[in-house]
C-alpha cells in the first residue's frame, strides 16, 4: 500500500503540466471500450501501456507552426496529454486492442477469459 | 479494493490539479484579456490563434471529425468554423453501461474575428491528426519590406 502511494506522488509532480483528455467509457459483456481525445498527438508520439492493473495513456502534442508565430489567443496551452486508469481483475491487459485515427484513440480491453458471462445451468437432482 | 473499474480520475490529488488548470484556462493566464467571441471551457471546439508576420494562423482542435464535413467560411472579416461530429456511444442497455461520457458530441460552431490586413481569397486550410489548421495570408502591402537605401 506505501508502494503504491509513492506512486501516486510521483505521478502528480509529473502531471502538473499534463491535459487530463476527455473520455467515453463503454461497458458491454465482452469488454469495456474506452475512447479518448486527443488532438494534435501524431501516431509515434502516442503511448499506451499497462503496468500490472494501471492503464496509462500518454501523448505529446506536435503541430507544425510557422517561424516567428506568436500565439495571440490560447484556450490550450499544455502540449502533452496524460491520463491513467485502474483496471479491474476481470480485464485482461494483456489483449487491449488500439487503433488510433485524426486524433481520437479508441481501446478495447477485453474480460479476461475467466470472467465472460456464462450460462450456469442448473440441474435439479 | 477501494479503486477498481476503471473509477473516474487517478486519485484526489490530480483531481485537485485539473481544478486548478481549468480556472487557469477559464481565466485566461495573468489575467489577460478574452476574446469577445470566446466561450466558457468545455467549448468545442477549443481554439489556438498565432500571428507571424506573414499569416494569421487559427488551430482548431477537432479530433474525430471527417474533414469533408467541416465547414470553414470568411465573411466580412470573421471565420467561422462549423460541423457536426456524431456521438458514438452505445444506447445504454441491460448488456451495456456507459461509465463517462465526456466527449463532445453534437453540433459545433466557432467563430474567430480577423484582423484587417488578412487576404481571405487565399485562405487555406488542412487537417491532420484531429487539428484543423486554417491559414490566412497577410496581404502584400501589409508584409514587412526592407527599404533599399540609394
Amino acid at each position: 500500500m506505501s508502494e503504491k502511494q509513492d506512486v501516486a506522488k510521483s505521478d502528480v509532480a509529473q502531471q502538473t503540466q499534463a491535459v487530463l483528455p476527455p473520455v467515453d467509457i463503454v461497458e458491454d459483456e465482452a469488454g469495456i471500450r474506452l475512447t479518448a481525445d486527443l488532438p494534435g498527438v501524431p501516431k509515434d508520439q502516442l503511448s499506451v501501456r499497462t503496468e500490472g492493473q494501471s492503464l496509462l495513456i500518454e501523448g505529446q502534442v506536435a503541430i507544425d507552426t510557422p517561424e516567428g508565430m506568436e500565439p495571440v489567443y490560447v484556450e490550450t496551452r499544455s502540449p502533452v496529454y496524460r491520463r491513467t486508469f485502474n483496471l479491474s481483475r476481470d480485464l485482461d491487459p494483456t489483449k487491449i486492442d488500439a487503433a488510433f485515427r485524426d486524433g481520437v484513440l479508441t481501446l478495447r480491453i477485453p474480460k479476461a477469459e475467466h470472467a465472460q458471462p456464462r450460462k450456469i445451468a442448473v440441474s435439479v437432482v | 479494493m477501494y479503486e477498481s473499474l476503471l473509477r473516474l480520475p487517478v486519485d484526489f490529488f490530480s483531481d485537485f490539479d485539473r481544478i486548478q488548470r481549468e480556472l487557469n484556462q477559464a481565466f485566461g493566464g495573468a489575467g489577460a484579456p478574452t476574446s469577445i467571441r470566446a466561450l466558457g471551457r468545455g467549448a468545442f471546439p477549443r481554439v489556438n490563434i498565432g500571428t507571424s508576420a506573414k499569416s494569421v494562423e487559427v488551430y482548431a482542435l477537432l479530433p474525430g471529425v471527417d474533414p469533408a464535413k467541416l465547414d470553414v467560411s470568411v465573411d466580412r472579416g470573421l471565420l467561422t468554423i462549423a460541423g457536426e461530429r456524431p456521438s458514438d456511444l452505445p444506447a445504454a442497455s441491460d448488456k451495456v453501461s456507459v461509465y463517462a461520457d465526456e466527449r463532445f458530441a453534437g453540433k459545433f460552431k466557432r467563430t474567430v474575428s480577423l484582423p484587417d490586413d488578412v487576404d481571405p481569397a487565399a485562405i487555406e486550410a488542412n487537417y491532420r491528426d484531429g487539428v484543423l489548421r486554417v491559414s490566412i495570408p497577410r496581404r502584400e502591402a501589409a508584409q514587412p519590406k526592407r527599404i533599399e537605401v540609394k
